[in-house]
């Protein structure tokens, strides 16, 4: 599925506990333009109960959340 | 001979700078460390400033003393780095060459990407704390708000545990009860370690901190004295705490080096800035995903000059970085917590002792030795 969308910016942020990877997603997304396309991959797994928060109170889109190896990408597009 | 050179003479720089001056030989390696200021200056210290009783001179030593008598400090500013050259440009017009490239540059704070900044205090640097102290010794009551102006900041748990100073600062004084805190959080917890967030909620809720969660800054109304988030909330405030917006150095950004942020994209294991073998980054200058904090610094200089050091014998063996972390927060009243953890594992949850405050003024004490001469 993630392969439909094309990604404009991925971050890594495996191994990240503080600040963690919501803090790297609101990040990327106050740096890029509305419209753009962030992945990010995280081994955190509080993770997919932050993320789609926050991506629903700041407006933004969560095009999708992924499980993959040990890890989970999530791909976020700036709505606004 | 190999030519070391070392940007910055924060946490990073000097320890990197001391260790490789211990480990190589003087006939083997010339190192120089290159600083603006040539002051050191501790930053952990700022908090005590504006809300404890730390006296600002206190917080800064002469770097030259700081650093082991083989290595050569230049007190200058390097304003452009070329690497294909292996060259790096003084702000004095001075040229320097390297082998190894060593970039402790720091954070830089950027206030004025934040509209409406100039209403707000912060403890980020040693002159705004003294400001805000002078702020907070006047202030008759009302809400004092604390929030985040940016991401990446220094220190993530600085403003979680600046709210607990608040509160003990003003207990003190007697005038608790005039004083509404609120901490404005970026998260959905109050604090951004998952495994410690709920002790930390206990502790602002039984010390009667409010708090707002996914409350990201984005702008602020003086005017109205309104700060508004980007997630469409606002708030009144009495008097503003706002940590602001940081960015890498400028000498990375001039240089091309850095990404969008201004840092330099480093692998988080090699620390070497990513297409760069001779470039080693270290501390807040990264682009790594994990705390920017004299804390970290300090574990990834130890590598950082282990490495060279290795290098320059002939050695292939590359020690990585682990993702180590350790630090203290001061939850006022002389209690504190303790969180350690790496790329694997997550910090443990810690519980509020005594113990962990004194531990976190004995790391105070033995910075300027043990720590900067990198034997802690």
């Amino acid at each position: 599925m993630s392969q439909d969308v094309k990604v404009d910016r991925v971050i890594d942020a495996r191994g990240s506990f503080c600040p963690g990877p919501l803090m790297e997603l609101i990040k990327a997304i106050r740096e890029a333009k509305v419209g753009e396309v962030v992945s990010v991959y995280s081994s955190d797994s509080g993770s997919k109960r932050d993320i789609p928060l926050w991506v629903e109170k700041a407006g933004h889109e969560l095009i999708g959340v992924f499980d993959r190896n040990g890890y989970a990408e999530f791909i976020v597009r700036k709505k606004r | 001979m190999k030519k070391v050179l070392i940007l910055g003479g924060g946490v990073g720089g000097t320890i990197v700078a001391n260790v490789l001056a211990r480990k190589v030989s003087p006939s083997e390696v010339n190192i120089t460390l290159v600083d603006a200021t040539g002051k050191h200056v501790y930053q952990p210290g700022f908090i005590y400033v504006a809300f404890g009783d730390e006296k600002p001179e206190n917080l800064i030593r002469d770097e030259r003393r700081l650093l082991d008598r083989r290595v050569d400090l230049i007190i200058d500013e390097a304003t452009l780095i070329k690497p294909d050259d292996r060259k790096v440009r003084l702000k004095s017009g001075r040229i320097l060459g390297y082998d190894y490239l060593v970039v402790a540059t720091g954070a830089r704070l950027c206030p004025e990407e934040l509209p409406g900044f100039e209403a707000a205090h912060h403890f980020y640097d040693l002159d705004a704390s003294v400001r805000l102290r002078r702020a907070l010794d006047s202030f008759p009551g009302g809400r004092v708000v604390i929030g985040i102006g940016g991401i990446p900041y220094k220190c993530p748990p600085a403003p979680a545990e600046s709210a607990c100073q608040l509160d003990y600062y003003f207990t003190k004084r007697g005038s608790r009860h005039k004083i509404e805190i609120h901490y404005l959080s970026p998260l959905p917890r109050v604090f951004p370690l998952e495994s410690v967030a709920p002790l930390v909620q206990e502790i602002m809720e039984k010390k009667d901190i409010q708090y707002t969660q996914l409350f990201n800054v984005e702008r602020i109304e003086p005017e109205k004295r309104l700060v508004h988030s980007l997630e469409g909330e606002s708030l009144k405030y009495d008097l503003l705490i706002i940590v602001p917006p940081h960015r890498g150095a400028k000498v990375i950004e001039d240089s091309g080096l850095g990404n969008r942020g201004g840092w330099i994209p480093t692998d988080k294991h090699t620390l070497r800035a990513k297409g760069y073998d001779d470039i080693h980054v270290v501390g807040d200058a990264t682009d790594i995903p994990i705390s920017k904090a004299g804390a970290t610094a300090h574990y990834e200089a130890k590598v950082v000059a282990e490495n060279i050091a290795a290098d320059i014998k002939g050695s292939d063996t590359i020690r990585r970085y682990d993702g180590k972390v350790r630090c203290f927060c001061d939850a006022g009243f002389k209690k504190g917590i303790t969180m350690v953890f790496d790329y694997e594992n997550p910090p443990k949850p810690t519980k509020l002792s005594r113990k962990w405050y004194y531990a976190k003024m004995l790391v105070g004490k033995l910075y300027w030795s043990a720590v900067l001469k990198g034997w802690a």
